[in-house]
């Protein structure tokens, strides 16, 4: 499969439309064990607490794949990244309640490369905290 | 305590291969809420070109933190685990993961080095096939926080 959206029709400095993916405690107790990651932080109030945090933490690759999810439903096959990489900058903190937290996503198109690719800087946000910056993905249009 | 330079350009292959299994691509897929069906409706996957459905791109994390949790555990490498905090991420694919996939993980020790008062340590997990048809590569950098502080006294 290729990519639904054309390499022609995407222009440097687009914005893609912003959507927000929301996570609760539940959500990182299955994500621990879809993962294998069983750190304390990621589900015990009392052990984030010991080490400093303010609360219950998402994994960092939990928000990871919602902005995986992000650029897959923009770009229609997820066969299509060819590179993604991202950087930590500040835990998404997770209340122990029943709309937990929220991580929002957006995207600009930096760069339009050879080979149909193109590169999208994106930007995820939690209560108006950057938790994600410098990440770029990579993305082989149609 | 610093991390022991030595340990830069160690090698840990997976004692064994990964099967990638359409239940564990459906279990993480649900768990990251992605209702994507080329990721649980093999007639999807197919009509995309794939054989079978295929993984999200972050699946990959399961095979690198293995061989990350391989590396680290060595006490001689002087990593205090509770200080870790996960700081990059990134994929190099060559393709995605597909259910009946076996997979081989090497992960190696690519990078060792201090940043402010803290270490830095990145792991480099290569994912091929049992016949070498590379498949992606997760790099994950991790920092000890205070790594570096300790190392002068």
């Amino acid at each position: 499969m290729t990519a639904t959206v054309k390499y022609a029709d995407v222009e440097v400095g687009q914005e893609l439309p912003e959507q927000t993916y929301p996570v609760r405690r539940l959500d990182l107790v299955r994500y621990a064990g879809a993962s294998g990651d069983f750190n304390e932080i990621h589900w015990n109030e009392r052990v984030a607490k010991s080490v400093g945090l303010p609360n219950v933490i998402a994994h960092g690759m939990f928000t990871m794949a919602e902005a995986g999810r992000y650029i897959t439903d923009w770009v229609g096959d997820p066969g299509a990244i060819v590179e993604f990489g991202v950087r930590f900058s500040a835990p998404v903190v997770v209340p122990d309640d029943d709309t937990g937290a929220e991580i929002v996503i957006s995207g600009v198109v930096r760069k339009k490369l050879e080979d149909n690719q193109v590169a999208v800087a994106l930007t995820a946000r939690s209560k108006g905290v950057k938790v994600l910056g410098g990440s770029t993905v990579v993305v082989r249009l149609g | 305590m610093a991390i022991n330079r030595d340990f830069l350009g160690r090698e840990y292959p997976a004692p064994e291969l990964y099967e990638v299994t359409r239940g564990k691509i459906r279990e993480f897929a649900e768990a990251i809420q992605d209702a994507n069906p080329i990721y649980t409706d093999a007639a999807t996957a197919r009509a995309a070109g794939y054989t079978d459905v295929i993984a999200p791109p972050t699946f990959p994390i399961i095979m690198g933190m293995a061989g990350a949790g391989q590396a680290i555990v060595d006490p001689e490498l002087r990593l205090d685990f509770s200080m870790v905090v996960h700081r990059e991420q990134r994929f190099r694919y060559s393709r995605p993961m597909e259910a009946g996939d076996l997979v081989h993980c090497v992960t190696r020790i690519s990078d060792i080095k201090a940043l402010g008062g803290n270490e830095l340590m990145t792991l480099d997990s290569e994912m091929s096939t049992p016949g070498g048809e590379h498949i992606v590569t997760a790099l994950n950098t991790i920092v000890v926080r205070g790594g570096a502080e300790d190392a002068e006294h």
